[in-house]
């Protein structure tokens, strides 16, 4: 051991061991002279025998080196020596081939990083595999009233089940931005979530300073208090250790700081992807609450013991029990899922494409890689002869080689970090995409590991096929290049052909499965929204006092849409209370008179709405009218419906007039029927959806003002405000932002997917067109005599190009029918991802054809321009 | 002449090093050289040089220590002594050897009559 040590620290100062050796060596050689002059001999003489009786200088320095120091260590360090040489010798080719590598590597470390985040690494929480999703009627959509519970058939279920050793909720109708915290007179809205008392300690979250929330706090009317979110704190109260205690106005009530979250909790980015909450307020479990009907969203933690089979069929018992018991209350049909799968299951299938994706791509740079360096090998072929002339043995010339690409590698490893961490880094401050836990992406411990393995393996695979070529050099053949161009060795030909060939297919496959998402892409942005997003946009409203009367809410809204239709510039405007693709609820929608049985029950998307909302989105009328102003509460009571509720109401007559029980209180009268707007999804199709008048219904939490014009965004945002401020000052912060911004929030998952994929189709694209390229002008420079004996023989230069482009156009041909079936089998898998087109869409493979030939005929282009442009006297005397 | 030399078995250099310093003390490379040369009587066939490669393999051992000094006629060099480690391993394989050449001996004075 303490041999092996003084081993490696004098291998790390060989520059000073050798010093000190030479120093000694040469006191030893005095004194021995010293003493032959002494004993009668002649200066010369005395130094030859000095020389002699010493033995060799230089094999004695040897010896004592190979002693003091690890021979394997000392060759490794001579191989990374001779191989920084070689690098700088053709820094394009290392260049190159350092940044195929850093770019494949980074592009695998960020994929895996992404993938481990999102699906395999556990969610931020204690013990977080034994948390539960427990959603009313999941019918796996993301329709939210549909997963959601009332309070009092939750809490007998919380009470009777044996399997959760507790079950919490919080309140999944939160409003964007609808508490309004006044500090010395200055509004801010913040995004509140109200929770049920056990919510953070069910997690495992434990505030990072104060407590949790009381149980008095979490009574209906209770003492007002809140906890805040660690970014709020540290953005709003510069982390103020002292504010827990404190005493904050929200919404125009003195609510007392319980305390602050740990920065690792962060709803938003696990229950509500690309959302952030500021505050968590208390959320009772009470009558009050039961009456809003289900509005709650639970989690729970299960037993340790108990599996979630066993759990879901004593929730399926207790359902049954639980409906039948509460015949008033909203019934109840648990489905359990894994929190972690129900936050990331989505994603899945995408993230399995990607991940094989970024596979084939790593497949690509190894096959380019070996490529390069095969065709450096050969080009080495002399200087490797020489050197095994000289004595080395062939496994000593395999580790040079081997050491020289795994260096490469290495170096292209560390760019691949570097990329990836700016990536990652990117790709979690990015926030526009609606993907879960993303904003917790970055390269941990394992994903280095990884990468560095991968590096490292890399290195070796696309060093293994030159290295074996080593063996079979002829040492004489070599030295004495005897062959004449044309016969160069056949197994390295059909070995770089091969390669090539497989870097096609692999293209062929990125570049069919790239296809096929971009044209699903396309597909979904083509869809009939149902309302136009260009020139309109669209502002969260945060009136100064809360509208929680008919006749206020009359007032403002009337006031509000006069002072803005006046703007020169609007052609329209109108409230919503969510915007489409946001949030959403479902209601029961029956036609008045009729009975329907309880499994048939008829539910609608509800959304409550001004006049002019409809004319401002361009949701085209069908039948009857849109509301007016006098849809308020002294007129008779109106709702708006979409055409697919009118057909299963009213299955083919005309809906316009008759009477629906849809909100308590009176029945409404069908005004109107509109067209569907696609509400949850642009790759869903709506369903039954009604509007209500607000100036009859002020059941909304939020407020969105939507105006039509083709003013700037900044532009419109400062009339508005301008014309608004004197009416109202709460409305100062807001802008207004494109309603097609919401489109894009929508679609941004796959959006994501498409650009990655891209990406890496395109990565693949040049690196085979740079490996045709490599082989066929290797193939055109090893050729040259046997072009110049065609050409002085007669052959015309286009008849030589037409050759060589043949022989690229083979290859891509070979190349293409192997990846063509090859993504027949592997884009099945991705049936899931697309929309609107089939796996085997033909435009997509026929494309792919198209630009795999035209790219090859372009790779193979310019060496073949090369071959028929040679001089054939030069080519003949070349050599 | 050179026929004639022992060449030497791996290791038995190293003991030769280490008893030679025990004997001597603090001695330099050249002198260690000689003084085997002279106990041997020449006998053996020690190449000068190679004994640096022993020095420094005992020395990442801990058996010898090495400090630069002035010989005699005042000139650098770099003097090695023994250290107790090094005693006791001169010891275990003074035992060795003598175990073995005694072994030895007995072995090769078996004659066909006994």
């Amino acid at each position: 051991m303490r041999e092996f040590f003084n081993r490696l620290a004098s291998f790390f100062r060989g520059k000073q061991r050798d010093g000190e050796l030479a120093d000694e060596l040469e006191s030893h050689l005095a004194l021995a002279i010293e003493e032959n002059i002494r004993s009668g001999m002649t200066p010369d003489e005395a130094r030859r025998q000095a020389m002699i009786r010493f033995g060799g200088l230089e094999s004695a320095k040897e010896g004592q080196r190979d002693a003091r120091s690890l021979p394997v260590l000392e060759r490794l360090a001579q191989d990374l020596r001779y191989a920084w040489r070689a690098m700088r010798r053709e820094p394009g080719f290392a260049l190159f081939a350092i940044l195929i590598v850093g770019l494949g590597i980074a592009a695998s470390a960020t994929v895996f990083s992404v993938i481990n985040t999102v699906l395999i690494r556990p969610l931020p929480f204690e013990h977080p595999q034994d948390l539960v999703w427990i959603a009313n009627f999941d019918k796996n959509d993301e329709n939210m009233s549909g997963q959601t519970l009332q309070v009092l058939p939750f809490l007998a279920y919380r009470e009777r089940n044996q399997s959760f050793t507790d079950v919490a909720a919080y309140f999944a109708f939160y409003g964007a931005g609808d508490t309004k915290l006044n500090i010395n007179g200055n509004i801010e809205p913040l995004n509140s979530l109200p929770v049920s008392q056990n919510f953070f300690p069910l997690l495992g979250v434990h505030p990072l300073i104060g407590r949790q929330f009381s149980a008095e706090e979490c009574k209906w009317n209770g003492p007002k208090a809140v906890m805040l979110s660690y970014g709020f704190w540290r953005q709003q109260f510069g982390a103020d250790p002292h504010i827990v205690g404190r005493s904050l106005n929200l919404d125009g009530t003195p609510t007392t700081v319980a305390g602050v979250l740990p920065p690792t909790f962060d709803f938003g980015s696990v229950f509500a992807p690309g959302t952030h909450m500021d505050i968590y307020v208390p959320f009772p479990l009470t009558p009050e609450t039961d009456r809003w009907g289900n509005t709650i969203a639970v989690v729970g933690r299960i037993k340790p013991g108990i599996s979630i089979a066993a759990a879901q069929s004593e929730a399926a018992a207790l359902s049954k029990h639980i409906t039948a018991q509460y015949p008033n209350k909203n019934s109840l049909d648990l489905t359990l899922t894994p929190l972690k799968k129900h936050v990331s299951g989505n994603f899945r299938p995408a993230l399995l494409v990607l991940a094989c994706a970024v596979g084939v791509v790593m497949l690509i740079v190894c096959a380019n890689l070996s490529n390069l360096l095969l065709a450096r090998s050969t080009a080495r072929q002399k200087e490797l002869a020489i050197r095994s002339a000289l004595g080395a043995g062939r496994g000593r010339l395999i580790q040079q080689i081997l050491t020289e690409s795994v260096l490469l590698s290495i170096c292209g490893g560390a760019l691949g970090i570097v990329l990836a961490v700016s990536a990652t880094v990117g790709l979690a401050h990015l926030g526009t995409f609606k993907i879960p836990l993303l904003t917790a992406v970055h390269i941990d411990g394992s994903a280095l590991l990884f990468t560095l393995a991968l590096a490292v393996i890399t290195g070796l695979v696309f060093g293994v096929v030159p290295a074996l070529q080593v063996p079979k050099i002829a040492v004489n053949d070599s030295l004495k290049e005897q062959h004449r161009g044309s016969t160069d060795s056949r197994s390295h030909a059909w070995m770089r052909g091969a390669l090539v060939v497989s870097e096609i297919a692999f293209a062929c496959v990125l570049v069919v499965g790239a296809g096929l998402l971009i044209r699903s892409f396309v597909r979904l942005l083509d869809v009939n929204l149902g309302f136009q997003p260009a020139h309109a946009a669209a502002m969260h409203f945060y009136p100064g006092a809360p509208l929680n009367s008919s006749a206020k809410t009359n007032s403002y809204v009337g006031e509000v849409l006069r002072r803005v239709a006046a703007i020169p510039g609007v052609e329209g405007a109108g409230f919503i209370d969510s915007l489409p693709l946001g949030r959403n609820r479902t209601w029961g929608a029956p036609a008045k008179g009729v009975v329907y049985r309880r499994d048939n029950y008829p539910l609608a998307f509800v959304h409550i709405v001004s006049e002019g909302y409809m004319e401002a989105m361009h949701i085209p009328l069908v039948a009857g009218r849109y509301f007016s102003a006098h849809d308020n509460g002294n007129g008779e009571a109106a709702i708006i419906i979409n055409e697919t509720l009118a057909r299963t109401l009213w299955p083919g007559q005309k809906a316009v007039g008759k009477l629906m029980a849809a909100a308590g209180g009176r029945d409404q009268h069908v005004i109107g029927v509109v067209k569907d707007v696609h509400h949850i999804s642009l790759e869903k199709a709506s369903g039954g959806e009604m509007y209500l008048p607000m100036r009859q219904v002020q059941d909304f939490g939020s407020l969105n003002l939507v105006v039509r014009s083709r003013l700037d965004d900044t532009v419109l945002s400062r009339s508005v405000q301008a014309a608004l401020l004197p009416f109202d000052r709460g409305l100062a912060h807001e802008q207004f932002f494109p309603l097609q911004q919401i489109v894009d929030q929508s679609v941004s998952p796959r959006r994501f997917i498409v650009l990655l994929l891209t990406g890496f189709a395109c990565f693949a694209l040049i690196l085979a067109s740079l490996g045709i390229y490599a082989v066929i002008s290797y193939s055109v420079g090893q050729r040259t005599q046997e072009i110049g004996i065609r050409m002085a023989l007669g052959a015309s230069p286009g008849h030589l190009q037409k050759r060589f482009l043949l022989d690229t156009l083979l290859l891509a041909l070979i190349g293409l029918a192997i990846g063509t079936v090859a993504s027949g089998i592997l884009t099945r898998t991705m049936a899931g991802l697309l929309f609107g087109i089939t796996p085997s869409d033909p435009v997509t493979f026929a494309s792919m054809v198209v630009v795999l030939t035209i790219v090859a005929a372009c790779a193979g282009y310019f060496p073949a321009r090369r071959a028929s442009r040679i001089d054939p006297m030069i080519a003949l005397r070349a050599e | 002449m050179a026929d004639s030399k022992l060449d030497l078995l791996q290791g038995t250099l190293d003991v030769m090093v280490l008893q030679t310093l025990a004997v001597l003390g603090a001695q330099h490379g050249y002198g260690i050289a000689r003084r085997i040369e002279q106990v041997s009587g020449n006998e053996v066939l020690l190449n000068q040089g190679t004994i640096y490669a022993s020095l420094v393999r005992l020395q990442h051992r801990g058996w010898i220590s090495a400090k630069w000094g002035a010989s005699d006629n005042n000139r650098k060099a770099k003097y090695y002594s023994i250290t107790s480690n090094g005693r006791k391993r001169l010891a275990e394989d003074m035992a060795y050897w003598n175990r073995l050449s005694n072994v030895m001996a007995r072995v090769l004075a078996i004659t066909p009559e006994a």
